[in-house]
């Protein structure tokens, strides 16, 4: 007895019931609040600003709590409410020199201007669960060693300035003289070849996992043949200023923290670059040196074309790289295997039955066309 | 003004004219259809290049949208940007109003444009469709929306889209050739049995998005305006009304459409496309249309033929 499948609508009310019901959980337990996840799941929040590329902390944090910790379905979220933004001007370029950081640290140098800052860093932490975490912390017992910007040092330069006057680290050419004329990938479709603001665009919103693991191919010999250096990572907060048209007015409008690096290797053909060392660059929103470092070493990868060297691997091919790395696009397209394919399923049992009997044989042209491989009712 | 400060908003129409005019209503704190006045501009244009060179695919500036990519973002953009307070919206999905995905977008207009919406292919001035074409012909008045996953219709032979530029340019479309060819000498037959490589207007090789073959002629020289948008993959291409549209095949292995032995066990359609269900686990089958407000309504002529001859 068929059945007719009305009552979608029905159904997807249900499902939206049935998911803020699991979202909430426990209700003996209190409501995790927006205000608690900006501030004890900050990194959390920060991946979700990066690959939502939205900064903003409290809506991150609201995405977060709304996708019950999903944060690829956060990051989602953040992009569709980020589209319906407007757009007003393009900013003048950071100058993360200036930048208050938390963290600072070169692994090319034993020491340099500034000095090596650790920060807050799980790199030398065991990774042994705290079980005194499993209750509350008193609150006199937590110590905030910087509570304010103000604090921080200033203005800390960067290692590509330092190195300039020696000649043996590029320093890249902008591409376009006129600022205002920087592409914006979200604004513009993304076209092959693509520039450098476009790629490095379309890597700080890539996805984390996916960036890591082609980092990590280049690195084992899938697209690198040198040793790439850690010439700089940096963590912190960096004046945002927006400029007014006729008085050539700058004016700061807030402080973003963003998570730099640059990587430094070898270019390994000769004359492609006069100086030693090329660079790979990844900046990316809130704290998240892992992806920072997986951005520069893609970049670095993907400028193999530019710098002469062969292109074999995943991580050296552009369209392969900018075109999957976006997991709103690669999340949505996987997932959408989950709408109903009836027809074109039914076209290809059509197909397959057909091919089934002719190569059993005894099939004529003619029945065969009007067969769907079902006898009659 | 339920708008953003800031954002460009459509004019109100007019009041009076010719008949009773619907006032835009829309979601508090988003723009008319979700997309702001801007984009729905960028998004004309680019259709109105669409149209002016059919089946060549346009590269545009898509827009991230509340329902996943791959879930009919690209003709949710364009079906956003060309609905006005009149329109009459119709949403399908494999053929029926019904399926959830269909649902979801029907709802999201609603919810964001206030738009009308109905199930009756006649009524609708935009009708958005994933993998069908309605049975019921139809008209100049009314424009379908496609909703397209892979644009390219080369990307299973040359992934690479600065190649396939290359090819589409030429129009040096042998590599299609060769692949239908070997599926020939594999299997005595074009293997493809959806998204049916198309000949648009003479010129360019065009994917019509996986409706089956049995839709494919259904777009040779439609009245209505075809437009297909692929959000994730941020194109948009057309076919205008009246333009040539031609299956690629040989002289001596034509194209052909999918037959049933059966007709439709609801409404008895022996033209329309079928889906089959599963009714048992002694692998009875039924077939059914899968259109299901044409198979709907030669259910309600029939019954209404029935009781007039009584």
């Amino acid at each position: 007895m068929y059945v007719a499948a009305k009552g979608g609508e029905k159904a997807i009310g249900n499902a939206h019931r049935f998911l803020a019901e699991r979202r909430r959980g426990d209700i003996r337990l209190p409501e995790v609040s927006v205000e608690q996840i900006r501030e004890q799941l900050g990194l959390a929040v920060d991946r979700v600003m990066a690959e939502g590329s939205l900064y903003d902390r409290d809506l991150a944090a609201l995405a977060v709590k709304q996708a019950q910790g999903d944060l690829v379905e956060a990051a989602f979220l953040l992009r569709a409410y980020r589209t319906t933004l407007p757009r007003f001007s393009p900013c003048p370029v950071l100058d993360t020199g200036r930048m208050r950081p938390l963290r600072r640290i070169s692994a090319a140098y034993k020491d340099l201007p500034g000095g090596q800052v650790l920060g807050p860093t799980y790199d030398y932490s065991h990774r042994l669960l705290d079980f005194s975490l499993m209750e509350a912390q008193a609150a006199a017992n937590v110590v905030y060693l910087v509570d304010k910007v103000g604090t921080l040092p200033s203005r800390m330069p960067r290692l590509t300035e330092i190195l300039d006057s020696d000649g043996l680290v590029e320093t890249p050419e902008p591409e376009r003289d006129d600022e205002a004329a920087v592409p914006d990938i979200t604004r513009e479709p993304l076209e092959f070849p693509a520039s450098r603001s476009a790629r490095l665009q379309a890597l700080a919103r890539g996805d984390e996992g996916f960036l890591l693991g082609l980092a990590y191919s280049a690195q084992r010999g899938f697209g690198f043949q040198g040793h790439p250096f850690v010439g700089e990572i940096r963590m912190g907060y960096v004046p945002l200023e927006v400029e007014f048209p006729d008085e050539s007015l700058k004016v700061r409008i807030g402080w973003i923290l963003v998570t730099e690096c640059v990587m430094l290797s070898r270019a390994v053909e000769a004359g492609a670059c006069e100086c030693g060392f090329v660079q790979g660059y990844g900046l990316v929103f809130g704290a998240n040196e892992r992806k920072a470092m997986a951005v520069a070493l893609v970049d670095r990868a993907l400028r193999s074309r530019e710098l002469g060297e062969e292109v074999r691997y995943p991580a050296q091919d552009e369209e392969y790289v900018l075109r999957h790395c976006d997991n709103v696009e690669s999340s949505g397209f996987v997932q959408h295997l989950k709408l109903p394919h009836y027809v074109d399923f039914q076209a290809e049992l059509v197909h397959v039955r057909r091919v089934g009997k002719e190569s059993e044989g005894g099939i004529d042209e003619g029945s065969s066309l009007a067969g769907s491989g079902q006898e009659g009712r | 003004m339920t708008t953003t400060p800031g954002f460009p908003v459509p004019n109100r129409p007019e009041e009076g004219g010719s008949g009773p005019r619907r006032v835009w209503k829309g979601l508090p704190g988003y723009n008319v259809a979700f997309l702001d006045e801007v984009t729905k501009r960028m998004i004309r244009r680019t259709i109105l290049k669409a149209v002016a060179i059919p089946g060549h695919q346009i590269p545009f500036a898509s827009r991230e949208m509340p329902l996943p990519y791959g879930w009919g973002t690209g003709g949710i953009q364009i079906t956003a940007s060309l609905l006005g307070p009149d329109d009459v919206l119709k949403v399908i999905d494999q053929g029926a109003d019904d399926t959830t995905n269909a649902v979801s977008i029907r709802n999201f207009f609603r919810k964001t444009a206030g738009v009308a919406t109905t199930t009756r292919t006649e009524d609708a001035t935009v009708i958005q469709t994933r993998h069908r074409i309605p049975e019921r012909p139809l008209r100049e008045d009314q424009i379908l929306v496609y909703q397209v996953p892979i644009p390219e219709p080369l990307r299973f032979i040359e992934p690479r889209e600065e190649e396939c530029r290359l090819v589409h340019a030429w129009a040096d479309y042998g590599i299609m050739y060769v692949k239908l060819y070997e599926d020939v000498s594999r299997t005595g037959r074009i293997a493809t049995t959806f998204d049916y490589p198309v000949l648009v207007n003479g010129r360019y090789v065009m994917s019509p998005s996986p409706i089956p073959k049995f839709d494919t002629p259904k777009m040779h020289r439609m009245p209505a305006v075809q437009l297909f948008g692929a959000g994730r993959e941020k194109r948009i291409y057309a076919i205008p009304p009246y333009t040539d549209v031609k299956p690629l095949d040989f002289e001596d292995v034509p194209f052909e459409i999918e037959k049933w032995s059966q007709c439709c066990a609801l409404c008895g359609a022996t033209d329309h496309y079928l889906d089959e269900i599963v009714t048992d686990d002694a692998g009875g089958r039924l077939f059914v249309c899968s259109d299901t407000d044409a198979c709907a309504r030669r259910r309600a002529e029939a019954a209404r033929g029935s009781s007039g001859n009584r």
